[in-house]
């Protein structure tokens, strides 16, 4: 088989190879100038049959893949600012298609409607400065409405929970200045995730306490915030409430990606980031909206007896998207946004890793009214890196 | 020295008897050059050394891109049984029932090794390095350049950082596979991955000794090109090459030396224990001592070099395209200053926008507000050489051969790649875009394909003046058609991945829902990857074939041509041409004026302005 195709492609070549030959030959023969002319008019025409072509295609592949464009069908965000970010990319679609089509139909036109020919004779046209300046400003004039729209999605996407709101579990109702902040660390090769709890606040941690299958994440004990903290296999969300992630990396960067969310942030080793974001549907809303598209009508799972078609499991999805390592594909997390009360529900059946895990062990350095020398150390830690740098997580030294 | 194309067939041999001057050269006694090892090894003609750059090119493209068929078979066709490329690839296939599977570690060393070998080692090296060393004293008029010697040290330390990198793809523990990035701390704790013991030592060490070799070049571009020149050939008058190369050199110049800094401090927090870049780590049951660094810091030092690096790469193709589309349009360059203050404006923004890579890596999310700014900027100067590259088409009589296709072709790619660059310079898109398929769309259309298409252009161009002879014409246009469609057919697909939201550097896409419905596009790139393989395949037969076999050049100056290295007897030794070097009198772009094509070295006439000084 493989000498066949290796013997089937050599044979290829040859054929070419004695095309390009006798094509020579046969030009020599023709006088050189009229073969040049044929192959002018030749090519000159095929550049115009492939703009034809190409721009189809350009056109047929969107609408082929149209549900897979941003803000689009099915691929419509789950989040406020996603639908920000979503806008932007469609302006932005739209200004550059207008360019990409104009200047392919020019290009080609005029390679085509200017090409070598007998009795025909090139202009002498240096330059035309009015010309220039007006395909100089234009540009400059449509990037200066993109930069400020862009950046003015930016800065509000990426502005920071504000100082004097008040973290939250998301128990009781929920105020209009309230968050609630949860924590995601990566480490090759999985998301550990983290919820705050009934107190609505992530305790301290630090990387020297970490002890795998103990203390993944280095919690400290002493710090009474950790011990309500939750570590559940997939992150629940109350619909419609800011959600504040600090995302920390345990050994290599990482990034805490969120594709239907519109959120994407590295995850760096001694540097907690953070993104926040409100989500807008629910994992339930979102399976609805899925239902109506046929791609989504396909069996999820052939295996499955149940023959569910793939809306009825779509889930929201959190992956990794910095290389990490041979494991880099595989850091799958489920993301769940709930109505408020069904929150409350998952929430009262939640036991915090401290509890389930560490209180009353060997392990349990926890003595009330007693601050071991760790936590201070880890708490001027934070407290150093929170004044150096702006980005880094000021939130945790309230929750401390 | 007018109308040098219709001379008899031993003037072509001999150059022109009528021009011995003061510094007449006999080339056929010239004792530097007798010795096969000091003419085709240790050579330091200009030309010569083009040639063993653009052939070591050659080599390294060939295997970055059959690193890139496997990776793509990976991706395409991640059930099939891999069994057959165990007797090359060993234990990176594992085997289980039968059913030969590539490695993860592996497939994120192909990864690495298929951008690694690409950027520096093919377009870096096999573009630049080519076409400096070929043109620069050519089109300027020197015998050579300023240093023969350190010019043929660098062509020696690129192949001695190319033989180091060579070894690391044997090593047990197999090639780095951190990303062609090499971002610490995957990069510089062995205990990350597999790649990252001996293989990145391999990779630091190779790339150090590829920074001498680019240093060493670059310091001998821009000294030739500021002092060599010869009588007449002010700044004004240097055709487009040169003004790229320069550019060129001078951007290699001033970042390349910050990646070899960002090298050392990653050698020493893996060697000697600092922590530049690490800080707070636990990995493998261990909790590391390092603390206080960034790994940010490495990223605004790698990126530093890393922006202007792919300007470094596409701005010779920029050059290449422009002179050979004038050439073959049988018209000027339109708006030739322009050009080349947009090749100058693209320079000075390439140092402001490095951070426009790491929008979402955690630095502060203010500064983004700068580097849109300028990034966007860009697209400004972009703009102007895309409209006057459609001017100079416009009213011209284009003469269609291999070369201008290239030419053509590199407009379009330039065009769709660099429209996609305004997506992902404005921060607000790219936190979805980031590290997506989208992507690698954009930069493979507009620094791969498109800079690919530049130095194709310039070989079919120039390869008379490489060998003395032409490349087979039907086959370079079977290679152009065919690698235009398909190169578009494999990356104009990666877009709608890029939307979905499909991350980049995936082993395999079915752990995610959300990625996992992709397989028919992915077969269909891999499919498209592998035809466009072979054309490339069959444009290297085409080259070498053509050394031995193409059609002999029988006239000096084949196109018509109004530039210096038209005017050098064809197979020229050392020391380019027999009697005096030409002066110049005009700029490199008189064509079709007054209806004449008027070569460099012919005087003005009365009354007549030259386009490239004094004129506005």
């Amino acid at each position: 088989m493989g000498w066949m195709i290796m013997g089937s492609i050599a044979l290829v070549a040859i054929i070419l190879i004695q095309i390009g030959r006798i094509n020579e030959l046969a030009a020599r023969i023709r006088g050189e100038e009229e073969a040049q002319f044929r192959s002018n008019t030749f090519n000159g025409g095929l550049g115009v049959v492939f703009m034809v072509g190409f721009l189809t295609f350009v056109f047929a592949s969107f609408m082929y893949y149209k549900n897979s464009l941003l803000g689009y069908g099915p691929h419509t965000s789950a989040s406020i600012h996603g639908t920000w970010i979503d806008n932007t990319f469609n302006i932005t679609m739209t200004i550059t298609m207008i360019v990409f089509v104009i200047t392919h139909i020019l290009l080609f036109w005029y390679a085509w409607k200017y090409r070598e020919r007998a009795g025909h004779a090139a202009t002498f046209y240096p330059h035309n400065n009015k010309l220039e300046m007006i395909w100089m400003g234009v540009p400059a004039i449509v990037m200066t409405f993109l930069v400020i729209g862009g950046l003015s999605v930016w800065n509000r996407t990426m502005a920071d929970i504000p100082d004097h709101w008040t973290p939250v579990s998301g128990l009781n109702e929920i105020g209009e200045e309230d968050y609630i902040e949860v924590e995601g660390t990566g480490l090759q090769w999985q998301w550990i995730l983290r919820h705050p709890g009934e107190d609505g606040k992530l305790g301290a941690r630090y990387y020297t306490e970490i002890e795998p299958g103990i203390n993944p994440l280095g919690q400290i004990w002493t710090d009474e915030k950790n011990h309500d903290d939750l570590q559940p296999d997939k992150l629940v969300l109350p619909v419609n409430v800011p959600v504040r992630v600090r995302i920390v990396a345990m050994d290599v960067l990482h990034n805490f990606y969120l594709p239907h969310f519109r959120v994407k942030m590295d995850a760096v080793p001694g540097m907690p980031t953070y993104f926040v974001f409100t989500p807008t549907t629910t994992t339930k809303e979102y399976r609805q909206r899925l239902k109506d598209y046929p791609e989504w009508q396909e069996i999820a799972d052939p295996d499955d007896e149940e023959k569910k078609q793939r809306w009825e499991v779509f889930d929201y999805e959190l992956a990794c998207a910095e290389l990490c390592g041979k494991g880099h594909f595989s850091m799958r997390r489920v993301v769940e946004v709930v109505e408020q009360d069904e929150y409350i529900a998952w929430m009262s059946e939640q036991k915090s890793y401290y509890s389930t895990n560490i209180e009353g062990t060997a392990k349990d350095t926890y003595k009330e009214g007693v601050l071991s020398d760790k936590e201070t150390e880890a708490e001027s830690e934070e407290n150093i890196t929170k004044e150096d740098a702006e980005i880094t997580d000021n939130k945790l030294s309230e929750a401390i | 020295m007018a109308s040098i194309d219709i001379i008899k067939q031993d003037e072509l041999e001999h150059g022109h008897d009528d021009h011995h001057g003061h510094d007449d050269h006999d080339h056929h006694g010239d004792k530097y050059q007798s010795g096969f090892i000091t003419h085709y090894i240790f050579s330091t003609d200009h030309k010569m050394i083009s040639k063993q750059f653009l052939i070591t090119g050659m080599f390294w493209a060939v295997i970055g891109a059959l690193m890139s068929l496997v990776f793509r078979l990976q991706l395409g066709f991640p059930e099939e049984n891999m069994l057959w490329l165990k007797p090359i690839l060993g234990k990176w296939i594992t085997v289980s029932d039968g059913i030969g599977t590539l490695a993860p570690d592996f497939y994120y060393a192909l990864v690495t090794m298929h951008g690694t070998i690409l950027v520096f080692f093919v377009l870096t090296a096999g573009l630049s390095g080519t076409f400096s060393n070929l043109l620069i004293p050519l089109q300027i008029g020197a015998r050579d350049m300023a240093s023969g010697f350190l010019n043929m040290l660098s062509y020696w330390f690129f192949f001695l950082a190319g033989t180091i990198m060579f070894a690391s793809l044997f090593l047990s523990t197999g090639p780095f596979a951190g990303g062609w990035t090499a971002y610490p701390p995957l990069s510089a704790l062995p205990q990350a991955m597999s790649g990252s013991g001996a293989g990145m030592t391999l990779w630091a060490v190779s790339l150090i000794f590829f920074v001498v070799s680019v240093l060493l070049g670059g310091m001998n571009y821009i000294t030739t090109v500021l002092n060599l020149r010869t009588k007449g050939m002010t700044m004004w008058r240097l055709p487009l090459t040169i003004w790229a190369f320069l550019v060129t050199a001078i951007l290699g110049l001033l970042s390349f030396p910050v990646l070899v800094s960002a090298i050392f401090l990653l050698i020493f927090d893996r060697s000697l224990g600092t922590s530049f870049f690490l800080s707070e780590i636990f990995i493998q049951g261990e909790a590391l001592s390092n603390v206080g660094g960034s790994p940010i810091l490495y990223q605004h030092l790698f990126w530093f070099l890393g922006h202007p690096e792919v300007y470094i790469i596409i701005v010779p193709a920029f050059g290449i395209v422009s002179e050979v589309m004038s050439v073959h349009a049988r018209k000027p360059i339109f708006g030739y200053k322009a050009m080349v203050l947009s090749i100058l404006a693209i320079a000075i923004l390439a140092f402001i926008v490095w951070a426009h890579h790491m929008f979402m890596s955690g630095v502060n999310p203010f500064i983004a507000n700068i580097f849109v700014l300028f990034t966007l900027i860009i697209a400004v100067p972009s703009a102007v050489k895309v409209f006057n590259w459609i001017a100079t088409l416009w009213g011209g009589n284009i003469r269609f051969n291999t070369a201008m296709l290239f030419s053509i072709g590199f407009v379009s790619l330039f065009i769709s790649g660099g429209l996609t660059g305004i997506f992902l310079g404005n921060s607000a898109i790219d936190i979805q875009l980031h590290d997506t398929y989208f992507v690698v769309a954009h930069f493979h259309i507009v620094m791969g394909i498109a800079a690919f298409f530049g130095m194709y252009a310039g070989v079919y161009h120039w390869f008379p003046r490489l060998y003395g002879r032409f490349m087979n014409e039907t086959l370079g246009k079977i290679h152009f058609w065919g690698t235009m469609i398909g190169a578009y057919a494999i990356f104009w697909p990666m877009h709608y991945l890029g939307m979905a939201g499909v991350p980049r550097r995936y082993y395999k896409f079915g752990n995610f829902d959300a990625f996992a419905h992709f397989g028919d596009m992915n077969k269909f790139i891999t499919i498209a990857a592998i035809i466009v393989f072979f054309l490339q395949v069959l444009m290297l037969i085409n080259f070498f074939y053509s050394i031995f076999r193409g059609k002999k050049q029988t006239t000096l100056n084949p196109y018509d041509a109004n530039t210096l290295e038209w005017t050098v007897p064809i197979n020229a030794g050392h020391g380019n041409w027999s009697g005096e070097i030409p002066h110049v009198h005009r700029w490199a772009y008189d064509y079709s004026k007054g209806g004449r094509n008027i070569p460099q070295t012919e005087p003005l006439g009365d009354g007549e302005q030259d386009m490239g000084n004094d004129h506005h």
